[in-house]
């Protein structure tokens, strides 16, 4: 049963602008190129920073030698430890808003080197191609230590990480024993799996400009997540004063976590801007792109066991992770395990590997779109041992508390989720059987996967300006990174004061703005659409106020509750032909603006309550050539139960572009190692392979109706993360019913699936 | 990228003539490869000459029946030419299967000859190549090898050549034309792309100071029973992890002519014409496909991660040689 939602009266009025597929309102900016991203801002004398990167993994630098590159006409500065200037010393200097437990990585700080591609120099030049030939003349002599990348020769040498990161829980206690359930369960499954390394290639590469003023003071376009992570990251490593540097961001190209911590070409550029004293830009190239955070490497342990009426007896989730040398990141991968299902015996279990790597990164849905599709996958292969059909085992083992802490659920509308995903895609029709569906040499594969992200909220704080003119501004220094945030808030601050989009500017992306977290874990619209909502509400009430106190006005004397806002003016709910402009009110006050200010403060009381999620259904379709191994998604179907929606145009393009992602992680995206050197090789879009438009078919998404009211005043959860959840076990589990090969492997690439056939076939 | 010098040739000789006694000179076209390896340092010319205003453009009628393919046509141009199409489905099909639809309206027949391997050592000047610098050693011998040789590699080199119009070029036993200092030569296809050995730094036999003019098709063009088969990581834009051109002439179900060269294999096109010679006089079916599949791998060698290739090689053969006949098979 779908739960009814109560609007709230206000939002029901015509002109109402949540809900609506408003198209974005900086779409025309992008299409034509008005929108400018960071390495398009430039100033008179703009020099060009470029970087040398370490060919060894791990030791010293003995000798740097920057004559050469010096010696070309043009070149202005090589930076390098030896002659950096004096920098925070302290640790907690160098942290930002996501940083994890441990030593930051510090560019140019001294001669050790503990990852390849590391950054070890910057040729400052007058011309960006001048740069980067003087960087190849720099002239790097390296002690070598040995170094170790390869997980799989270290995953026993772990160690139990604590809560080493912001929003990281280490796993729950064990419930009951699972060891011992698995032993005596009438049926079981036990896998391991491995999720190669990914690497987020966002469209635009990380670059940052930095303006350097007469004054000394400087205006910093980055591409960051988070503006005043940036700005607060360069002031104190740099130590320089808050009010001196400004950190902008319009306009962002993509970034799917990359920018949550500022990266090193920030420090770069800013680095060189205040030396040289003139303003210079420094961008990475693509391979440089591989020289930072990543989606860690992790090998998995899921072992499930079950009543031969489905029940689930013993549920074992074991991850080991990747991390650096200098710091614990640690993700969510297990834990989610012990909250999708009911199950009475439960252990999970978290470690990590140090390896010689920068410090991996939290990556669209960090640690659930690893650990949520081996459980799922198990969950395939223990449907398929039961004779059960995949939805079904799921809905047998449902529960709308969350087993780990024995909260319920502010709302979970995950069974709508598979009612009607399955009923979009035909999920009756499905014969059990694999390998039951062929056209010729191909063979049709359906297989279908739960997803489940958290619904998080932070605090923000929103100022909004009303004008005379009826014209509204609103600000907070949150980021849009092509998700829409733009579209969303401007749609949620026409909502309150019944405007137009059009009367409507929001402004993000500037350290100057109002306070708000980095933008991720698709936490932005319940954090700063709500303080969105909460200043354009204060303005609200002073616009109430004053019309009340119009003598003889047509509102005169009404109250808060008994007045909408549609049209650009206040309205007697009672009497719609009571009315005023509110460009009538603000004249009769002579008020020439309102300007309100607002924290939004997560519900901590109902929140510590409840658990709160969102939740998906993915249906996929593959066709799998037989003889040559290769697969083509041609449908998947993802309903998703995200609360409310506040614009379906762009939550639909989030959604699509996850599936689109999840069938990279399920059968393209891997890094690969080269061991012996301790470096990435395929370190460019031509190698390391995402989905093209010829891997893409048909994405049917589905916005299940989910009421909430605890999450925040919006009801809206986010989408940012849930798309990509369960897809990669969608399209594994479509594989196996379509081939009867099981890859645990992902990526699933032609070599393991011709593997799996010749190994089924017995040859 | 370093600094480099730039002239234009309005001639072919002008253009020989750019090039003689400089060595670190190249000839850029399309550039759709050169620019690319310039910025990543993997290839440093201190003069660039630009040919792509040379009138070699065009594709014509040889006298013997056959095509010219001028060395300057570019890809795109040249796959949806009507007599290519017609007369050489295998070759338009080869070539679209290549790059992006960006890419083809760039790149000319010449240039693609020439393109070099997409090995990441290769591309990457912070590790060991043998092929970038003689004499460092080859990284992906005991790296990442994946994409890499499965025939005709050496211990100095396992790179494999990128191009899938050369393969179904190979399979044609196409002429290449050039032009140096001594006049025009013409060069066997099967000749023009070399093996690495021990100087992989060399990927052709043609000379530091000759230009390529054009490529000469033959009149057989096996139209009827030819394809171009491409096994790759994804889709579309994707280097071939193996790919087969194959071509047959049937007479009453039986082969009177075989064709069949393979790419992503090897460091040159590989055209086995043993392979090609068992299929003459048998029945077009699966047995005899199967049988030159294994006889095409008979001396293929695996590294750590490209062992797959072998198998699957052998499935693609039989698939491309199966489309081709028209016959059925897994």
């Amino acid at each position: 049963m779908i739960a009814k939602p109560s609007i709230p009266d206000v939002l029901r009025e015509p002109g109402a602008q949540i809900g609506k597929p408003v198209s974005r309102v900086d779409g025309r900016l992008k299409v034509t190129g008005g929108a400018k991203y960071a390495a398009e801002f430039s100033a008179p004398g703009l020099a060009h920073g470029y970087i040398v990167s370490s060919t060894i993994a791990r030791g010293r630098i003995t000798r740097i030698d920057t004559s050469a590159a010096l010696a070309l006409p043009g070149v202005l500065h090589v930076f390098t430890h030896e002659n950096r200037p004096s920098l925070a010393w302290f640790d907690r200097k160098w942290k930002d808003d996501d940083a994890p437990k441990g030593s930051p990585f510090r560019p140019l700080y001294d001669a050790e080197i503990i990852h390849s591609l590391q950054p070890v120099a910057l040729v400052v030049a007058e011309s960006f191609e001048l740069a980067r030939y003087a960087a190849r003349l720099v002239q790097v002599e390296y002690e070598a230590a040995p170094h170790r990348t390869d997980l799989h020769a270290h995953r026993d040498d772990t160690f139990t990480p604590g809560k080493d990161k912001g929003g990281f829980q280490p796993p729950p206690k064990p419930r009951g024993d699972a060891d011992r359930a698995l032993a005596e369960a009438e049926v079981s499954v036990d896998l391991e799996f491995t999720q190669a390394t990914e690497h987020h290639n966002p469209m635009e590469m990380h670059a940052s400009t930095v303006i350097h003023h007469e004054d000394g003071t400087l205006a910093v376009y980055d591409k960051t997540q988070g503006a005043q992570n940036s700005h607060s990251w360069i002031c104190n490593v740099f130590n320089l004063s808050k009010s001196d540097v400004r950190v902008l961001s319009p306009f962002v190209g993509g970034a799917f976590g990359s920018g949550l911590r500022p990266q090193h070409q920030l420090f770069m550029a800013v680095l060189a801007a205040t030396q040289l004293k003139r303003s210079v830009r420094v961008e990475l190239s693509r391979p440089q792109m591989f020289s930072f955070g990543h989606r860690p490497e992790t090998i998995q342990r899921v072992a499930l066991g079950a009543r031969k009426d489905g029940t689930l007896t013993a549920l074992i989730h074991e991850a080991v992770q990747e991390s650096s040398q200098n710091e614990n990141y640690v993700e969510i991968v297990v834990n989610w395990s012990g909250q999708q299902y009911k199950c009475d015996n439960v252990r999970l279990d978290y470690k990590l590997c140090r390896l010689d790597v920068h410090t991996p990164l939290d990556q669209r849905a960090p640690g659930a779109a690893t650990g949520v599709p081996a459980l799922e996958i198990a969950m395939d292969e223990l449907a398929h041992k039961l004779g059960m059909d995949p939805v079904e085992l799921r809905l047998k083992n449902y529960t709308d508390t969350d087993p780990n802490t024995g909260k319920p659920f502010s709302s979970k509308e995950l069974r709508a989720c598979f009612q009607q995903g399955a009923e979009r895609f035909g999920w009756a029709k499905r014969n059990p059987k694999p390998r039951s569906m062929r056209e010729g040499r191909q063979l049709i594969g359906w297989g279908m996967a739960s997803g489940v992200w958290d619904a998080m909220q932070g605090q923000a704080v929103a100022k909004a300006t009303l004008g005379v003119d009826g014209r509204l501004t609103v600000g907070s220094a949150t980021a849009d990174i092509g998700t829409g945030t733009y579209t969303v808030m401007t749609q949620i601050a026409a909502d309150v004061l019944g405007l137009s989009v059009k009367d409507v500017t929001f402004h993000l992306g500037d350290s100057s703005l109002p306070m708000a977290p980095i933008e991720g874990g698709s936490w932005t619209v319940s954090s700063v659409g709500s303080a969105v909502k909460a200043a354009c509400d204060r303005v609200r009430d002073r616009l109430v106020t004053a019309a009340s106190k119009m003598k003889g006005g047509p509102l005169a004397g009404i109250g808060n509750q008994e007045v909408v806002f549609a049209d650009g003016h206040l309205v007697a709910k009672a009497d719609p032909s009571r009315r005023v402009s509110i460009t009538d009110v603000m004249r009769a006050s002579e008020l020439l603006t309102i300007e309100e200010e607002a924290r939004s403060v997560p519900y901590l009381l109902a929140r510590s309550r409840h658990a709160l999620g969102t939740h998906s259904a993915i249906f996929a379709e593959v066709r799998v050539d037989e003889g040559l191994g290769t697969v083509q998604v041609t449908r998947v179907v993802s309903a998703i139960a995200a609360g409310r929606i506040i614009n379906p145009k762009t939550a639909r393009s989030q959604i699509m572009g996850a599936v689109v992602w999840g069938i990279g992680m399920a059968l393209e995206e891997e890094t690969f190692t080269d061991h012996t050197l301790g470096r990435y090789m395929n370190h460019d879009i031509a190698e390391y392979h995402i989905p093209v438009n010829a891997d893409v078919h048909d994405i049917d998404v589905i916005f299940v109706e989910e009421h909430d009211e605890v999450v925040n005043p919006l009801g809206a959860k986010g989408v940012g993360e849930i798309g990509i959840v369960g897809v990669p076990a969608a399209i594994a589990n479509a594989i196996f019913h379509a081939t009867g090969v099981r890859v645990c492997d992902l990526p699933i690439t032609v070599d393991k699936i011709l593997e799996g056939l010749r190994r089924n076939r017995g040859d | 990228m370093r600094a480099f010098t730039y002239s234009r040739a309005d001639t072919v000789e002008d253009a020989v003539r750019a090039l003689a006694g400089n060595p670190d000179a190249r000839f850029v076209a399309g550039g759709t490869n050169l620019l690319d390896l310039m910025k990543a340092d993997a290839m440093r010319p201190a003069h660039l000459v630009d040919i792509s205003r040379l009138p070699l453009d065009r594709i014509e009628e040889t006298e013997d029946g056959g095509l010219r393919l001028g060395a300057l046509a570019r890809n795109a141009d040249t796959a949806w030419d009507e007599r290519v199409r017609s007369r050489y489905p295998m070759l338009s099909k080869a070539i679209l299967a290549g790059a992006s639809a960006q890419l083809r309206n760039m790149a000319t027949n010449g240039g693609n000859l020439l393109q070099r391997t997409r090995c990441y050592y290769f591309y990457d000047s912070g590790t060991p190549c043998n092929k970038r610098e003689p004499g460092s050693g080859c990284g992906a011998l005991t790296g990442v090898n994946r994409i890499h040789a499965i025939l005709g590699a050496s211990e100095h080199c396992i790179a494999v050549h990128p191009s899938d119009l050369c393969v179904a070029l190979a399979a044609l036993e196409a002429t290449v034309r050039v032009t140096g200092p001594r006049g025009e030569r013409t060069i066997p296809f099967a000749e023009f792309h070399r093996l690495p050995g021990d100087t992989p730094h060399i990927d052709t036999t043609l000379g530091a100071d000759e230009i390529v003019t054009a490529i000469d098709l033959p009149a057989r063009g096996f139209a009827e029973h030819s394809t171009y088969l491409k096994v790759r990581d994804r889709a579309s834009y994707a280097f071939a992890l193996v790919s087969v051109a194959a071509a047959l002439e049937i007479e009453g179900g039986t082969i009177r002519a075989a064709r069949l060269a393979l790419g992503g294999v090897a460091h040159k096109p590989w055209r086995d014409t043993e392979a090609e010679a068992m299929l003459v006089g048998k029945p077009a079916e699966a047995a005899s496909f199967a049988a030159a599949a294994q006889a095409v791998l008979r001396g293929a060698k695996g590294h750590a991660h490209n062992a797959f290739k072998i198998p699957l090689a052998e499935r693609a053969i039989v698939r491309a040689l199966s489309e081709a006949a028209g016959v059925q098979t897994p």
